[in-house]
Parts: C-alpha cells; structure tokens; sequence
C-alpha cells in the first residue's frame, strides 16, 4: 500500500515537474488562490455586515475541503470563478462558496450515488436512455476533473486552473458543445452535464449548503427565498417590484 | 420464510390517493381492512414545516419525497429492438414514495374526463371514418361514460378542496368557466384561485384570438375549507412551493389530510408503513386471490397478508409490475397481439414557448399548484376538427406559474450564454420579465408502446424490473406541431419584447429531464377479458377478488392530468364493491 502512494506521489510530482511546477509550487499556489479568497470577502460583505475580525473571515471563505483533493479544489475554483465571475452583479464564484457546496454534494450521500441504481450490467445505451455510467456523481467527478486537465496539458501544456481566461473559456465551450472528448473512454458531455447542474446549484440552492453565500445568487434576480405567505402579496405586488431582502432556511430557523 | 398473518377482509396496496379512499370508505363500511405503505409515515406539522419544506435542492433536485431509484426502478427503450437499460435515477417521471404517494407532492391539477375520451374510438370513427385511426393505434372504447362518473367526479372535487369555475351547470353553459366541459351537477366547492399577472396576460390573449379562457381548476384550496368528512384545509398561500413539495399551509387537497386521517380514526382500519409487498397470491385453481406477501424494510422480514379481496392501489406503473410478477392474467405481447397485462402503456406530449416583456413584474415566486389560465379549444372541442390535421387526440394550453424556483427557472432569450457575465447580465435582467405559454398533449396507444418484465435488471428485492417501451408516434408528433403554431400564434400576438418560440419535439422520448408523472394504461378496462385487465369496476377479470386502482386502468392518456377520473374511479369502485360486491363475492360484470 505504502509503496503504491509514494509511487503515486511519485508520479504526480513528476508530472508537476514536467508542466514547470513542483509540488512545493502548487502547494504554494493553492494557498495563494485560497488566500485571494480570504481577502475580498470582507470587501464584497463589508457593506451589508458588520466587519468579522479576520480570522472569522477566513474561516467562513475556506472552510476547507472534505472530498476534493488539492489538484481537483484548484479546478474547482478555477472553474467556479469562471463561470461566475465577480462584477457589480455579484462576487465571484468561489465568494459566493460554490466550490464548497459543490465539495459537500460530493461528499454528501448524493454524491456517493445514493438513490441511484446501480446494479450492472453496464451499457453505454441510446442518449434516451439517460445516465448509464457504474460511477456515482463523486467518482464522475474525480474522473472528468482529471480527464479534463489531461486534456488541458496535451492542448496547453498545463492544468484548467493555470490556463488563461480565454483558454478555460475554450475548453468549456469544447466540453458543454462535445467537442471535447476524453481520451480515456469516460464521456465529457455526461461529465459537462453534472458539472454545470452543480455549479448552477452551488450559486442558487439555499445557502444552507454551502454556497449562495449571502443569498448572492438571489440577490441577482430577485428571488426572496423561502418567504411564507404571499396571499396578499399576490395582489399588492401584481406587475411591481417585489423588494426582496431573501430570507434563507438558517434565517428563519 | 414468510410468517403467516390473520386474515383481514381487504388488503391496500399502497396509501395515496386511491388507497386511502378505499380504506376510509370500507373500513366505515365495516370491513377489517390493512394497508401497506412501502414508504414511511410523513405529516404536515413535523415534515412540511416552515422554513426547511421551503428547499429546492431537497426536494427538487434530490427527490426527497419520490420513489428511490437504487431500490426499484425501471428499465427502458424507445422500441421493442432496442435493448432496455435501466432509468438509473428519476428523471421523465417521479412516483412518490410516502404516505399519501404522489398526491403529497402534486399541484393539485383536476380534472373530469369526458366522453371524448371514454367513446374515443367510436367518435372519430363516426365522424371521419375507420381509416382515420392508424392501424397500431390501439385505442378503443372505455366501456364507461361521463353520466356514470359524474357523481364520483363530484364526490372527489369536495373531498380534495378543488377551486374552480364551473363552465357548464346542468347544460347551462357559465361565463368564465370552461364552456367545453361536460355538465356537473353543481359548481366546485370553492371559488377560483386569485389569477397572476401571467394567467391575466394569457387570459387577455386568449380572448382577443377568440379562444375561451378559463381558471385552471385545482387541488388549492382558495378559502379556509372543510370537505364533507370533516377534514380541515388552510387557504392557499400562492408560497410557490407547490409542485415536489408538501403543503406547510395544509391547503393543498393531499390524501394525508383529506382522507387518510379519517381511516386512521377507525379502529377497522390498520396502516403498516415500511411495507414493501413483493407478490399478490392467487389459489389453486387461480380464480381468486388470497393475499399479499410483503417484506418489512426497515428489518428485511418476509410476511404473508392473507385477504379476502386485495386492492392494488400503488402507482400505476407498480400496479401493473405487481400483476406481471405475480402471473396474474397474460401478459402483453406486441408482436402475436395476445395478452393484456402491460397493453396500452401511454405517456403525454407537450410543448412552450417563454415570452419576455422588458419592464414588467412577473413576480414568478408567488404562485399555486393551479394560478394559471387554460384554454381546451384544441382539446375537448369537438367542433375543432382534427380531420385537416390528421391526429386523434388534443392538448389544452395555458399560461401562468407552478412552483417555477431559480435551479430550475432562470429564462434567458435563446442563445443567451450558458455562464460568464454575459449570462450574469441576462439572468439578472430577464428573470422577472418573463411568463410561459405550454401545452399538455394526449397520447394515444399503440401497439408497441407497452410494459413486460426485463429479461436482465433486477431490483432490491431480487424481482425482475419492469420494462418499459415508449416512444411518441406520427399522431403525437402532428398533434405536437399545431400546438407549437397555436402557441407560438398566441405568444406573437401579445407582442413580447423577445420570444423563445415553442417547438414540437422530434426526437425520441427521453428519460431526462422531467416531463410528466402521468404513466398511464398496462392493465386497462374494458368490456371484455381478451383485451382488458378490468372489468368497469377495475376488478380483475381473472380474480374477482382483486380490484386495480389507478391510471394503469386508464384505455389511452388524455391531455388532461389523470387525478380526477383516479379519484372519481375510486369511489365508484368503493361504492360497487360496498354495495353489490360484499353481498354477493362474484364477477361484477359477465365475462
């Protein structure tokens, strides 16, 4: 068992090596992206909050990580910050904790594919057949995260998270249009299908999970969260503007 | 090996809608009667309280109240040389799993099938001749009527706290309410629901292109209410929590507050949750049946539940998965045209459109099950003539919200960017500017549309999955062209600042996403047992013991949703087997 870690370990650093990074860079460079984090919290929060002492902060930007390992959090970030980047509309992706809702759905009992059947035999079947894969949604994960940044070293010479904006915007074009494959059999539109379900989740599932950090999801459209009555709302609010301060699940418990 | 139990007089199989109907009105009647849930006990007060029932991930996106797919599933396939694979997590369709089924996460939607659907075959035959139906549309008539149903349609419309406008009372046609229904005796219990922005827009619309808009009748109860067995509903809240979700407000007409707390109330009546029943016993000579075997989930132990008569009153794909692994009838086969159990399996159609209309509120977080308006001229209209559009069957329209929450509902003009600040921009500025125009369309049978048991997949209990074959037909697809025009007709004549227009569907049914949880048809009535299941009282043409209670009975799949000929069906069968069947244990109907 030791022998096999350390060789993978082993081969890792190599890889690392082979793309001009050693593991004591990107060991380095993840904590530097983490704390990125950390510091523009306060500055998205500080209008609406009272200011958390900095510690506070940091635990409540990086709360750490319970499934993703260092190479698939830094995709995850990567990632999230692209397709949620930070303008006037909302902070960014991994402000709003999308990469830690999307770690504990893979943690959680969905993640490890409770509910789904998952007896074989195992077919690839027609696209009407829906999901066919012996993975659950934590194993499709790890996989595609992986088969993604293969594809991103034979294309760019190094993983998601090191590529430039124009090149991620390249690769999840390819990889939600299908012309991206993965070379190890594992099918990317399938792997595109949950990432994109996930992070879509990650910004507007209520804040109890991880993400939509101060209901900033909501707070783009208008969305009053889990609100109880509307029977007078209903007319009062007919054709205007509902003024909506969302109220989430930790809000009213 | 199963340990025997004491007879009782009748079995339930399954506690929703039909179930519970059953189980008040022969446990009332005097009959010892025992239902078996496979789902666990779930109530208002401790299960559907604010703010934790208020979670789209929950109960959306994770299926928190559906049937859990690791433990039964299905199989499926487009045609009969595909090879089935099993739907390996909910997606199409989403049977419940609780006390109460289906019906706890339901928007209430309620309808009365007419004789358009009941006389289906001898109506289109009449008026355009016997080559209009296609050679494998398998539809034919029912064997039952409107007038027959009419009281029944009635008695469920008060149980379940239905709000609506009568169209036609008694032959007088009434304005505001649907002017093409078949009459009732008397109005719905309570008033329609207070409209939405969408509904009105829609209504307006409607009107002006000569159409005949109506208040989408429904299970929300508009005003505080208390049906005729006494069970007690809150009014309507428009929360926009309705579809998935149980009502925290208790105002949506659920069997856990509608009929099964009065069951429970008799001591002739016992419900046994976590009950997973496996196989219906027949005799040795196969005329009867003797019981149920079930297994207790929550400890694996095996019983046998021997009844008098036993009542399936499942979801109607288990119904029929409960008949197939049980031997009882013959099975379907498509290609010979022999046997029964598993004919006829029928879906529905659809297609929508969204219309955006820059500056206006359409506040889509405050809504019911039933605040949209609807409009049945291409639907129960026998004066809109399919003859120039080739199909039997029809869709109602309509326009409006239920349950639209932001994982799921976020409208965005087509070719909008899927993330990136773009799509940021657009979410941001579209999301309240924008209303839905859909169409629910009938499917009708056909001959390779049908269940069986797959050959491969197994489930937890070591039975065959169900296999289900389903594609939509030429009938369909031509039906799903007109009410994408219609559609697309009405969306343009609002003038809306942008149009994601409506199309019909080409490609084959799919698993993914969710469409409609109105599986219908595999053991169908009739007037005779070589090409149905049951007889008019959904009792089994092989036991006469054995009643089956669902929309497995159903001949073909209106556009309508299925709950209000369920329920109507329901009492119908509680009445035939409390006053004629108790007396005198034989076939209702003559083979």
């Amino acid at each position: 068992m030791q022998d096999e870690s350390s060789n993978a370990r082993g081969l890792k650093a190599e890889r690392l090596k082979a793309e001009g990074l050693g593991r004591r860079d990107f060991l380095k460079s993840a904590v530097v992206g983490g704390a990125a984090a950390t510091v523009s919290l306060p500055q998205n929060a500080g209008a609406q909050q009272a200011a958390p002492a900095p510690a506070a902060a940091a635990d409540a930007a990086n709360p750490g990580y319970g499934f993703l390992n260092l190479e698939e959090a830094a995709f995850v970030e990567a990632l999230v910050d692209h397709m949620v980047p930070a303008d006037a509309l909302t902070p960014k992706g991994t402000d709003i904790g999308i990469n830690i809702f999307i770690d504990r759905a893979l943690a959680s009992g969905w993640g490890k594919g409770e509910r789904l059947y998952m007896q074989g035999p195992w077919k690839r079947g027609a696209p009407s057949q829906g999901y066919q894969l012996p993975l659950t949604p934590a194993q499709l994960y790890r996989a595609g995260i992986a088969a993604t940044n293969a594809h991103c070293r034979k294309t760019y010479g190094k993983p998601f998270d090191r590529l430039d904006e124009k090149q991620r915007e390249e690769v999840l074009m390819g990889l939600s249009t299908g012309k991206v494959t993965f070379d190890d059999g594992l099918p990317a539109r399938t792997f595109w299908t949950t990432l994109y379900q996930t992070v879509m989740e990650g910004m507007f599932s209520d804040p109890i999970y991880g993400g939509n950090r101060n209901k900033a999801g909501w707070r783009l459209i208008g969305f009053p969260g889990v609100i109880a009555v509307h029977r007078e709302n209903i007319v009062k609010y007919r054709d205007k503007k509902f003024p909506a301060d969302p109220v989430s699940i930790a809000d009213m418990s | 090996m199963a340990t025997k139990l004491k007879e009782v007089d009748a079995v339930i199989v399954g506690l929703g809608w039909t179930g519970g109907i059953l189980a008040k009105e022969l446990a009332a009647a005097g009959l010892k009667v025992v239902a078996l849930e496979r789902g666990a006990m779930r109530s208002t007060d401790k299960d559907f309280a604010l703010p934790n029932v208020r979670d789209e991930l929950r109960y959306v996106v994770r299926h928190e109240l559906m049937q859990n797919t690791a433990r039964d599933t299905l199989t499926v396939r487009n045609n009969p040389s595909q090879e089935a694979l099993p739907m390996r997590r909910l997606g199409s369709f989403l049977p419940g799993e609780v006390v109460g089924g289906s019906a706890v996460h339901w928007s209430g939607h309620t309808w009365r099938w007419t004789d358009m659907e009941f006389k289906v075959r001898s109506l289109y035959e009449e008026r355009y001749g016997k080559n209009f139906i296609p050679e494998d549309m398998t539809i034919r008539d029912w064997g039952i009527t409107y007038a027959e149903l009419e009281p029944y349609y009635d008695r469920f419309e008060y149980t379940a706290a239905i709000s609506g406008k009568a169209g036609n009372i008694q032959g007088q046609i009434q304005p505001g309410g649907n002017p093409f229904e078949a009459p009732r005796a008397r109005d719905y219990p309570l008033p329609p629901l207070t409209p939405i922005l969408a509904a009105e827009m829609f209504t307006e619309a409607a009107k002006n292109n000569g159409y005949h808009p109506f208040p989408r009748p429904s299970a929300n109860a508009s005003r505080a209410y208390t049906n005729p067995d006494g069970a007690k509903f809150g009014p309507c809240v428009y929360c926009g929590y309705c579809q998935r979700f149980g009502c925290e407000a208790n105002a949506k007409g659920s069997p856990h507050i509608a009929v099964i707390p009065i069951a429970m109330r008799n001591p002739n009546f016992e419900l046994r949750t976590d009950s997973w029943v496996t196989k219906v016993l027949k005799d040795s000579d196969g005329k009867r049946v003797t019981g149920v075997t079930y297994t207790n989930v929550l400890n694996g132990e095996e019983f046998e539940q021997p009844a008098g008569m036993v009542l399936l009153c499942a979801y109607a794909i288990n119904n029929v998965h409960l008949m197939l692994l049980s031997g009882i009838g013959q099975p379907y086969d498509p290609v010979a045209q022999t046997g029964v159990i598993g004919k006829n399996y029928c879906y529905q159609t659809g297609a929508g459109a969204t219309l955006f209309f820059e500056g206006r509120h359409f506040n889509p977080f405050m809504n019911a099950g039933g605040s949209n308006a609807t409009i049945d001229d291409f639907n129960i209209n026998w004066d809109f003539d399919r003859g120039p559009h080739g199909f039997v069957g029809g869709y109602n329209m309509s326009g409006g919200f239920n349950t639209v929450l932001p994982i799921g509902y976020r409208p965005v003009p087509r070719g909008t960017p899927q993330w990136g600040k773009e799509w940021k921009a657009a979410t941001a500025k579209w999301y309240q500017t924008a209303m839905n125009i859909g169409a629910s369309g009938s499917v009708m049978a056909n001959r390779y549309n049908y269940y069986d048991l797959d050959p491969t997949y197994r489930n937890a209990f070591g039975q065959p999955l169900m296999r289900m074959t389903f594609d939509y037909k030429e009938n369909e697809h031509k039906l799903g062209r007109h009410a994408a025009q219609n559609i697309n007709a009405i969306a343009k004549s609002m003038n809306p600042t942008r149009l994601n227009e409506a199309t019909a569907r080409t490609d084959p049914w799919t698993v993914v996403p969710y469409q409609s949880t109105h599986n219908t048809g595999g053991t169908i009535m009739g007037t005779n047992p070589r090409d149905s299941a049951v007889n008019k009282y959904l009792q089994s043409w092989d036991c006469h013991n054995l009643f089956l209670i669902g929309a497995n009975v159903f001949v073909h799949n209106a556009s309508y949703n299925p709950t209000g000929p369920v329920g109507a069906l329901a009492y119908w069968t509680a009445e035939a087997i409390k006053n004629r069947y108790v007396k005198n244990p034989a076939p209702l109907v003559p083979a």
